[in-house]
């Protein structure tokens, strides 16, 4: 069989979460449609086969979420923690995701077409994360490692606190958080922007990588300072 | 949590079919609010001599047996003023031809057990304590008819579940205000207001945020004017809905800890606090699907 839908108008929404969690990882079906997904909460979380899902429509909270090796395309916007806690594999939102997209993701490609909310990429862990439109405010936030590549502009207090993920900006940068520096762009960097544009899809091939400001931690706050007298 | 929806039509022949294309609205945040829930509904506009209060009788020793008939009787006998009861229950909604504070502080002073809900000359507010589709049963919701309405399911956290506390909170005349969420200075509100000879009903978050508001507009402020001051004043999560008589107005806390969603089509803008309550609208495949941007101003004219 090459594919199965299942109609969450019809099913239930554990139906789907349990045969990809048990039956896809033996079965031959190369792809799983879910149909009318109408917002519901966790689709296709907990993924751990390389099965390839598509959502078609608008998904709840967490879709994604957890995900190993799984491909999961969601035609229409993504709620609050899609593909949070990412371990490999890949989500695709082809529309909007809102608040805290690829929170503590540790490993595999977010991509977003449109516009992401706050705290997109918030504690991101080794993910990455390609956004086509806008990042709202505190995004990256805490970000420990991993690379995040915002094609338009970025909200309030981008980077607060970053450890070792770098964030790639095109756009406008509206404040940079506490320990947030732009620094100058690298041959590392250019070459990492090809990766990750060309991996996220063709449209976003097109951007130039010299064109995006790349953002890193100036470090002083990895060592506690005494005399910052806790003015940061 | 709790969830808020709103939705607004822009074609007079919807009108008829608001409560009905609303009630799954409001079903649909039943996880985020199962306790309570309460809408108001924005009506054609009663003459300017006139007023309507909705009122609730849950709250008496009566409740739902209570007496609505003998109420408008005593109106018209100790105050000469015709009242128009329409009752279902222990709810009904007073029309009367003349300003409502007489009729509001007779009736306080007589059954000082029944809960004003709100007045106006266009709204017509319920609200009670109940699983959504409970309250929507209760008082017929998918049978009311207007321009736009504001919806409200609550899963208290601030103050107790009881139907005063429950949402829209009204203040003034043909205000009301939903949250989602939870203010962090109330009380500092409370103080600012109380001295202004503005009084509480409840010990509730929302109800501040309600009051400050409408006192805001009552001063002159324009409502983006009011929403600003808001911005200013008012700490803590926030999804606020407001309605009044010719438009619905939404902000979000610059954080945008509370969530929302906006569905707009030619016929109609539909406000909820998460798209599985919009997924069900007429042509929502096809509407501009959009989240409201933290400390923005949404303003949508009926």
């Amino acid at each position: 069989m090459e594919s199965l839908t299942f109609d969450l108008a019809q099913q239930a929404l554990r139906d789907l979460n349990q045969y990809l969690h048990n039956e896809a990882k033996t079965a031959s079906v190369k792809k799983v449609i879910v149909a009318n997904p109408d917002g519901a909460h966790n689709i296709a979380v907990g993924l751990d086969c390389p099965v390839d899902v598509e959502v078609v429509g608008h998904a709840g909270y967490y879709a994604g979420g957890m995900n190993k090796t799984a491909t999961v395309t969601i035609n229409g916007s993504a709620g609050t923690g899609v593909a949070e806690n990412m371990m490999s594999g890949k989500v695709h939102v082809k529309g909007f995701a809102s608040n805290g997209a690829g929170a503590s993701a540790h490993g595999g490609l977010l991509v977003i077409d449109g516009d992401a909310g706050l705290r997109c990429g918030i504690s991101l862990k080794g993910g990455d994360i390609v956004v086509g439109g806008s990042v709202g405010s505190f995004s990256a936030f805490m970000a420990q490692a991993g690379r995040m590549v915002i094609c338009g502009d970025a909200g309030d207090a981008l980077g607060d606190s970053l450890y070792e993920a770098v964030l790639y900006v095109k756009g406008n940068i509206k404040s940079l958080g506490a320990d947030a520096q732009i620094e100058p762009l690298t041959e590392t960097d250019i070459s990492a922007l090809k990766e990750l544009l060309s991996a996220a899809g063709p449209a976003f091939a097109e951007h130039d990588p010299k064109s995006f400001k790349r953002v890193a931690s100036a470090r002083s706050l990895y060592h506690w300072n005494a005399d910052a007298n806790q003015e940061y | 949590m709790c969830g808020i929806v709103g939705l607004l039509v822009k074609k007079p022949a919807l009108r008829e079919r608001l409560g009905e294309l609303m009630v799954p609205m409001l079903i649909g945040m039943t996880e985020r609010g199962p306790d309570s829930a309460g809408l108001a509904v924005f009506t054609d506009s009663l003459a300017d001599s006139s007023r309507k209060i909705s009122v609730y009788s849950g709250l008496t020793a009566d409740g739902a047996d209570f007496n609505w008939q003998a109420l408008g009787h005593g109106i018209k006998t100790h105050l000469g003023i015709d009242a128009k009861v329409d009752a279902k229950g222990n709810h009904a909604v007073i029309t009367v031809q003349s300003a409502a504070e007489p009729v509001k502080h007779w009736i306080k002073e007589q059954h000082p057990m029944l809960h004003l809900l709100s007045t106006g000359r266009s709204i017509d507010l319920y609200k009670d304590i109940g699983t959504p589709a409970e309250v929507a049963d209760r008082y017929d919701f998918k049978h009311l008819k207007g321009s736009h309405l504001v919806g409200h399911t609550r899963m208290a956290t601030e103050s107790a579940v009881t139907p005063d506390r429950a949402h829209p909170f009204t203040a003034g005349e043909d205000f009301c205000l939903v949250h989602n969420g939870s203010l962090s200075n109330p009380n500092g509100i409370r103080r600012m207001l109380e001295p202004r000879g503005i009084t509480f009903e409840t010990d509730n978050d929302t109800e501040a945020a309600c009051r400050f508001l409408e006192w805001r507009l009552r001063e002159g402020d324009e409502l983006e004017v009011a929403l600003q001051k808001g911005f200013e004043e008012l700490d803590g999560f926030y999804t606020f809905l407001m309605g009044t008589p010719d438009s619905l107005a939404l902000i979000r806390d610059p954080f945008a800890c509370k969530p929302a969603v906006v569905a707009e089509t030619d016929d109609y803008v539909a406000i909820a606090s998460e798209f599985r309550s919009l997924a069900h609208l007429p042509g929502v495949n096809h509407a501009n699907v959009f989240e409201p941007a933290p400390e923005e101003m949404y303003v949508w004219k009926a």
